[in-house]
């Protein structure tokens, strides 16, 4: 009894409050981030955004929140119950279980594992599922469609993705997410694999079905695509879900090519900031970059979207990932 | 069982449980919270105001199915480049070689795809 007490209910018990940690604060990061999205495309337009609730605005996304907790939980009568009911827990739980592997610091991470990168990926690959079984379950045709595009979309971008990975994976030696960022002691990703960088934030973009990737949604053609049926909390959880994504694709194109929690240079005033500081704060700057290009660019047609997915990004990065493997096999650079 | 998988996976297994029941509590919440009142109308397909004409589930796009197909293919080539890019330097030149032919003859079949108009959209 005294061993299953060490050896199992009390590290759950820790585990919990780690788990806590984590989520809490992600939580009211993506609260706050819809408010930072309406505040920066309101400065970006010369409005003022939402103002009135609370200091700034401050207590508008918990008046969001509210509100659509004290509405009607609609289930379609043509809907397929529990798929319908599924699809949006799916998709909250897949945006919310990616994190238990991304390191904060040093040492700083809940499941250190050795296949941190290849969990990651296949977490937002699920994702997709999420989306298939809403559009599928709603039995409306804008939600069908809505599925069918968003589908299509996320895993043409999954592959140029999973191709900037190797590249950087190949620099690195390792598949831990850890020993990625450690990788990039002297210099960041961004630096030398700056093109696939390039690439691998826009395919973030088109794999969170943000604009100017966002015909899944596509409000004026079908009226916010798969998740039209939804209402209440099913539809908060989507929300959510889509918010906590992007902070989470942040997050990997922090590690993979910005330094995770490294400071720019390793002197004096830099070294100073902790690690998790560090790490935050280029989690917000490609953020804004998410919102900015939500108020700078036009959607995408269909056609230009699975252009430049499959004829564009795949071909390129293909070629790159020969490319660096050859030039570090004939210098001899290949990390042990 | 292997105590040392378990204690790396173990708090991915208590994240998913927690992440799936606090949706599933909101859903709840929300459920017991506001008021429910259903009418046939209500929970009618939306589609522009009148009934709907005829099934969601209809037959679509061939093309989707060919973008699933090439998806398996290309990401199951990703599959295969993930040990080869984290053991790079420990399978010499003929590793690097066996790849490198590998993926020429996936080029040949993404060539072929291409100039078939597969991946074409108007």
């Amino acid at each position: 009894m005294a061993e299953f007490w060490t050896n199992f209910a009390w590290p759950t018990v820790t585990i919990t409050a780690q788990i806590l940690v984590i989520v809490v604060p992600l939580l009211v990061a993506v609260a706050f981030l819809t408010l930072a999205e309406r505040k920066v495309i309101a400065a970006i337009q010369m409005r003022k955004g939402p103002n009135v609730v609370g200091p700034f605005g401050l207590l508008q996304p918990f008046a969001d929140g509210l509100k659509l907790l004290v509405k009607e939980t609609i289930v379609p009568s043509g809907a397929n119950a529990a798929v319908f009911v599924a699809a949006p827990m799916l998709t909250f739980a897949l945006s919310l279980i990616a994190w238990a592997v991304i390191p904060f610091d040093a040492g700083l991470v809940l499941a250190d594992i050795n296949v941190g990168i290849l969990y990651l990926f296949a977490i937002s690959s699920l994702g997709v599922y999420g989306i298939i079984m809403a559009g599928w379950a709603s039995n409306s045709k804008y939600a069908f469609l809505g599925a069918l595009r968003s589908a299509a979309q996320m895993v043409s971008y999954e592959v140029s993705m999973g191709f900037v990975i190797i590249t950087v994976l190949l620099c690195v030696g390792s598949l831990n997410l850890s020993d990625i960022v450690r990788a990039q002691e002297t210099v960041w990703f961004a630096i030398p694999l700056f093109p696939m960088f390039i690439i691998f934030f826009v395919s973030t973009l088109a794999e969170t079905n943000r604009s100017p990737f966002d015909l899944a949604e596509g409000e004026s053609e079908i009226v916010a695509g798969y998740f039209v049926e939804y209402s209440s909390m099913a539809f908060a959880l989507f929300f959510l879900g889509e918010y906590a994504n992007m902070i989470l694709m942040s997050a990997m194109t922090s590690i993979l090519f910005l330094g995770g929690w490294l400071p720019p240079i390793a002197v004096a005033p830099f070294t100073w900031i902790p690690g998790p500081i560090w790490f935050v704060a280029k989690i917000s700057l490609c953020l804004f970059v998410f919102l900015w290009v939500r108020a700078t660019v036009p959607r995408y047609r269909y056609d230009q979207l699975m252009r430049l997915g499959w004829k564009v990004f795949l071909p390129f990065s293909l070629l790159w990932v020969v490319l660096t493997a050859g030039v570090l096999v004939a210098t001899g650079w290949a990390p042990r | 069982m292997d105590s040392g998988l378990l204690r790396e996976y173990l708090p991915i297994l208590i994240f998913l449980a927690l992440a799936i029941g606090l949706a599933g509590l909101m859903i709840l919440a929300s459920v017991i919270a506001a008021r429910q009142r259903p009418d046939s109308e209500k929970l009618a397909a939306y589609e522009c105001g009148f009934d709907a004409f005829d099934d969601a589930r209809r037959k679509f796009d061939v093309r989707f199915y060919l973008v699933a197909i090439l998806f398996i293919i290309f990401d199951l080539e990703v599959a295969f480049l993930f040990p080869w890019a984290a053991s790079l330097s420990q399978i010499g030149l003929f590793g690097f070689w066996s790849m490198i032919v590998f993926l020429a003859v996936l080029t040949v079949g993404f060539v072929y795809e291409w100039k078939k108009g597969a991946l074409e959209w108007e």
